[in-house]
Order: C-alpha cells, then structure tokens, then sequence
C-alpha cells in the first residue's frame, strides 16, 4: 500500500540575490513499513523536501507546488495544500520527524519527560497518567536505563546518543505512520551512530511505521534502507532498490558518492576517490544537466548534449530509474 | 542548590566588604578635612573644628576608624559624652552634623520613597516592554513593529528629565487628564490613593525610558529564540502556535529579563536622581545630591554605600532566581 506519494514537488525561495529552487518537480512514494533513504551533499534538497512535507517552512517564505498525497488514519490528505492549522492535527501523531543535532532539538529549559508527556498529551485527551506510562515505556524502549527517575532529568543531563534517543521516543510516542529521520546520526560518534540506526530499525519493524532516512552517509544508506533515491542540485537523479544501486550505480554521482566511501573489503594503498568540484549554486545552475560540470563520464555522452540538455528521469528495468544519457535506450 | 546558594552568599558577603572598604578609603583620602566641613561652609573656628574631629573620630587612625564604622553598623554608635552625648543605634551609617541627624534615619525616611518610585515603575515598564516586544516580534514587519520600532527610538532618545517635565506640561497642565499631584510625597500605608496619585507621573516617566529599551530587548530575544532548533521541535510535535509561543519561546526568550530587571530595579534604588528632582520626590537621589553639594561627607558615602549594597544584594537574588528559570546554571 502506497503510504505516501510526492508528485511534482518544487519548492522556490525568493531571495535578494534571485530565486533559489531548493527543489524540482521531485517525484516519489513510500509504502507503508518501507524505508526510503535519501542521499545527497549538503545543499541537495533533502532536509528542505521533507521540511516542506511537515509543514516546518514557514509561511510567506517559500513558494511550494505539486501534491503530496498521504493515507493519515483519517483518509487520504495532501500535506502540500491542507491547512496549516489542520495539518498540525497529524505532525507528530501520524508523521513525526527526529533531527540532525540532539543538542539543540530538546528544550533546555523543561525535564525530557514533561517534553515527551506534552507531545503525548496533545494528540491523545488522555489523563496525564496514562501520557506518563506511555513515556516511560518508551524510553524504556529506545534503551534508557531507569526511565521511571530520568524522566524528570534535563536534556543537559544526557549525552548525545541519549538524547537522540530521548528524541525518537518523543516522535514514536504516538506510533506514527511515517517517521522521517533527518539525518539522525550526523552529530554523533561513531560507535554511537551504529548504535543509533540499530535502534532506529528495530524500532521499525516493531512499530510497523515507514520510515524517510536522510543522510549523506552512504554506509548508513547500505545497513538499513529499502529504496535509495539520490538528489543532486533539488532533483533526484537515481532511484532504486538498494541492492540494485550498490551493485549497479547508472548516474556518474551516484559512482562518485559510493567510490568515496571506504571499504574494509578493498584494499586500502589509494587514496580515497573524491568528486571533484563544488556543488552548484542553486541561484545559476548550469545549464544542462546540473551535475556536468563535474562529471568525468560526459565524453561518452559528446556532442555537448550533457551542456545543453537536461536528462529525464527514465526507467532502467525493474523499478531502476536514472537521470542521464548514458545508458538511455537509443 | 543549597551549595549553590550559599557559596553565592558567601561571594556576597565577601563583595560587601570589600565594597565598604574601598567607598570608605576612596571618601578618607578626599583632599578634604572631614571635620572642617562639619560645621557648614564658612566655620573657621578651629575650636568647633577640633571639637567635632575628636566627636566624629576623624583623630583616630584610618583602620580604627574604618573598624569603628563597621562595628556601629551592627552595635550602634555614640558622638561625644556628657550632655552632648549623640546616639545613632545600629545599624549606624555616621550622624550629618549639617542635617542634625543620624544618617540611618535619614536614609530610613528617604528610602521607601525611592522604593515606591521604583517598584510602581518596574511593574510599568515589564508589562509595557514585555508586551509591546512580544507583539513586535510576533507581528514582525507589521504595523505593530513600525510602531513599536518608533517608540523604541523615542524613549532612549528622550532623557527623563525632559519626559517627566513633558508629562507636567501636557498631560496635567495643558490637557488636564490627571489633577496636579499637589502636595508631599505620602507614605501608602497612610494614605494609598494619594500615594499612587503623586507617584503615577514619576513612575510613567521612568517607566517610558525602560520600556523602550525592554521592548527592543524582548522583541529581538523572543526572534532569536523563535528561530532555535527546539522550537521546530515543538511545531513539529503539533503544538498550537499558542503554545509554541506561550510556553516554548517565552519561557526561554524572557530568561534574560529576570537579570536585567533585578540590575534595573537596584539601580534605581539607589536613587533615580533626575525624576526624583523633577517631580520634588523626598528619595534617596535627592539625599545624595543635596549632600554632595552641601560636602555632608557622612551621608555620602552612607548613600555610595548603600546603593553598592543594593546592587551586590539585588545580583544575589538575580543569580538564584536565574537558577531557578534555568536548569543548567544549577549545575555550575
């Protein structure tokens, strides 16, 4: 069952300096219980895409088009055009999102269980008992020793990893749907990282929820999603399923970001492989595809066509899709 | 937080000394002779003079007169003997030989009048600044932000001397909206009404100055904090923006005010000199100017004095109650 599904998504932000298109007509579902990874650099159009899908961009300060189809337990909405007022019924009971930086995402001022007791409270008209006993078990579950005394701890009182898991117990408080990861792990260690996406799986299937994962951390991508989607420069420009993806990159970004990640299996007397370059600027893309002008591969493609036209997101058998010219049927 | 607190009121006490010692060497040292000026501006009489040296102890070394002060601010003092035997009970702060008067209890009758003048114009200010900059920021670019932007600018702008006599000329004189507030300043246990009726153009005078510098404050206080991470976390959870606003943003955008209020209000406790003078006020500021101008050495550094202690007190209380509002001072 198809539980969410983005069409023509484009997200444009005003700027003195010209029209910043963070997004563009960016298309894509997810199933229920499935998890979908997007990867990409900074700057790609990740974070803002499913900022958008929440409704966390705030009003007047972007123009956003296109549909985004969501089956909440009410029926299906679309999370683009709803109302801000009535969109918040479902932001944090049927779509919750956990952050990039646990340090800064908790109130400093208010003990973890008056933060997850509040986000329980507003979506259930349940006494506060009940919002307490659900807190508990939840931290209980992401792996909190003593929950019952560290509820009335303050988020300074924990590390990172324990805040981040403060933060996914606060979002799976009332068993969303869809939960959308923004990249969880990026401002922890690394053995805490593991740790992390460990919990953030297992927590997946016991809750059956699906789950948006966005990362730029290719090893992360591997472990734990269903499907990959690549964004360069607001578009996607490679999806599929992930064992087709790590076995057979098509779009010459896609090969730079898995050449770039170190393997223990391969030996290790080079240097790791980089892409050279800057990502564009996202007020004067170049012209064509966005990614020529660091892509080694165009050659195969001549005629200029890579600096002239931009490729369309087409079919490469069994649910593959690529944006480029190589490869395309001819 | 018991150790916090009392490692706090020990920095305190130590503060206070030092306070004390340093006001009472900076007014020894004055190239001033101290008994001299006890007997007004033209006395030349050496007798007089030598007479009161050895009353006031000005004949005694500096550490044993510094010591004197410091045991008749919990003992009591006396000046001179027999008959003309003067008695200042603790805490003494010196006796004005100019007014006649123990200073303690000068400072006793000037010192709820400054208390009133502060406190009824702290609860002004707050809620003028406070609202005015949390509708500013909730409405920015609006017309309430012009507004509140045009106010900001007025009120620093304008010393209060020229708003207080602003306020006479217009509101009471030319408009008539409130009757002159005629007579002496009245205590408000005596008298509430005329209390509030005497004090209500100090305070508005000094309360349009701070509000205008709150309402800046609390405007750009409450953005910057509507910008940070936990408050996306907030929206994020469904929250209202009512209780984004009320609850989340507030409660850590106004943590700054509580230190800011607390130094206000010790300030002026110290004497709000020009609105006291303009409006005839019987407070501390005027004690302290009429003093300097008069060299009533005592009672000035009995005023610098108290006025030190005012703030080193008011801080204290800051630092606790910040401890209260904030989590992570308490564990520092």
């Amino acid at each position: 069952m198809t539980l969410l599904k983005v069409e023509n998504l484009s997200i444009d932000f005003p700027t003195p300096d010209g029209l910043v298109s963070a997004v563009h007509e960016t298309s894509f579902e997810i199933s229920a219980g499935e998890t979908l990874a997007i990867v990409g650099e900074s700057g790609s159009g990740k974070t803002v895409t499913n900022l958008a899908l929440m409704g966390l961009i705030p009003p007047r300060t972007a123009n956003i088009s296109g549909s985004a189809i969501f089956e909440s337990h009410d029926g299906p909405i679309d999370l683009l055009s709803i109302d801000r007022n009535e969109l918040r019924k479902y932001r944090g009971k049927d779509i919750a999102m956990i952050f990039q930086d646990p340090m800064s995402a908790l109130h400093p001022f208010y003990t973890i269980g008056d933060q997850i007791i509040e986000a329980h409270q507003v979506h259930n008209q349940v006494d506060m008992k009940v919002s307490k006993a659900r807190t508990i078990e939840l931290l209980e579950l992401v792996g909190i020793q003593g929950a019952g005394t560290r509820l009335k701890s303050y988020p300074h009182q924990f590390s990172g990893g324990m805040r981040q898991r403060v933060m996914i117990a606060m979002a799976l408080v009332n068993n969303p749907l869809l939960l959308i990861a923004d990249e969880p792990t990026t401002a922890l260690d690394v053995t805490v990282q593991a740790q992390i996406i460990k919990l953030l799986e297992d927590l997946q299937k016991e809750f059956k929820m699906a789950m948006i994962l966005i990362t730029h951390d290719m090893g992360v991508v591997a472990g734990a999603a269903d499907r990959v989607n690549v964004m360069y420069a607001g578009r996607i420009v490679e999806s599929a399923n992930v064992r087709d993806l790590y076995g057979n990159p098509l779009m010459p970004y896609t090969q730079g970001l898995l050449a770039s990640v170190p393997r223990m299996d391969r030996p290790h007397t080079n240097r790791l492989a980089a892409i050279p370059g800057q990502p564009p600027s996202m007020i004067a893309l170049p012209s064509g595809c966005s990614f020529n002008p660091r892509c080694g591969r165009k050659d195969e493609v001549g005629a200029n066509k890579c600096e002239t036209q931009m490729p369309e997101l087409t079919p490469r058998g069994s649910g593959h899709l690529s944006r480029c010219f190589i490869g395309e049927s001819v | 937080m018991f150790a916090y607190i009392s490692r706090r009121l020990a920095v305190s006490l130590l503060i206070l000394l030092t306070v004390s010692f340093a006001v009472y060497v900076i007014f020894a040292f004055l190239p001033f002779d101290p008994a001299a000026l006890t007997c007004g501006k033209n006395c030349n009489d050496p007798g007089i003079i030598e007479a009161n040296r050895r009353r006031l102890g000005y004949d005694l070394p500096f550490f044993t007169q510094y010591f004197i002060f410091l045991k008749g601010l919990f003992f009591g003092r006396s000046f001179g003997e027999g008959a003309a035997l003067i008695n200042c009970p603790a805490p003494s702060l010196g006796y004005s030989f100019q007014q006649h008067a123990c200073v303690t209890s000068l400072i006793g009758e000037a010192l709820p009048v400054t208390f009133s003048l502060a406190i009824g114009a702290i609860f002004m200010w707050l809620a003028l600044g406070i609202g005015l900059g949390i509708l500013a920021a909730r409405f920015r670019g609006r017309i309430v932000d012009r507004l509140s932007t045009i106010f900001v600018l007025i009120g620093t702008s304008l010393p209060t001397f020229l708003t207080g006599l602003l306020l006479l000329v217009f509101v009471v004189i030319r408009w008539g909206l409130i009757p002159f507030p005629s007579g002496n300043y009245t205590p408000f246990l005596e008298n509430p009404f005329e209390w509030g009726q005497i004090l209500f153009l100090p305070w508005l005078t000094l309360a349009f100055a701070y509000a205008a510098l709150y309402t800046r404050f609390v405007r750009s206080s409450v953005i910057d904090t509507s910008n940070e991470d936990y408050i996306r976390t907030a929206r994020a959870k469904g929250l209202s923006e009512g209780v984004i606003l009320g609850k989340h943003t507030l409660r850590a955008a106004l943590a700054p005010i509580a230190t800011m209020a607390g130094l206000d209000f010790a300030g002026l406790l110290g004497g709000a000199i020009l609105t006291e003078s303009v409006f005839n006020l019987p407070g501390l500021g005027r004690l302290a100017i009429s003093a300097v101008v008069k060299y009533d050495l005592p009672i000035i550094v009995a005023t610098t004095l108290l006025a030190a202690f005012i703030v080193v007190i008011m801080n204290l209380i800051v630092d606790i109650l910040y401890a209260y509002i904030d989590p992570r001072v308490r564990v520092a």
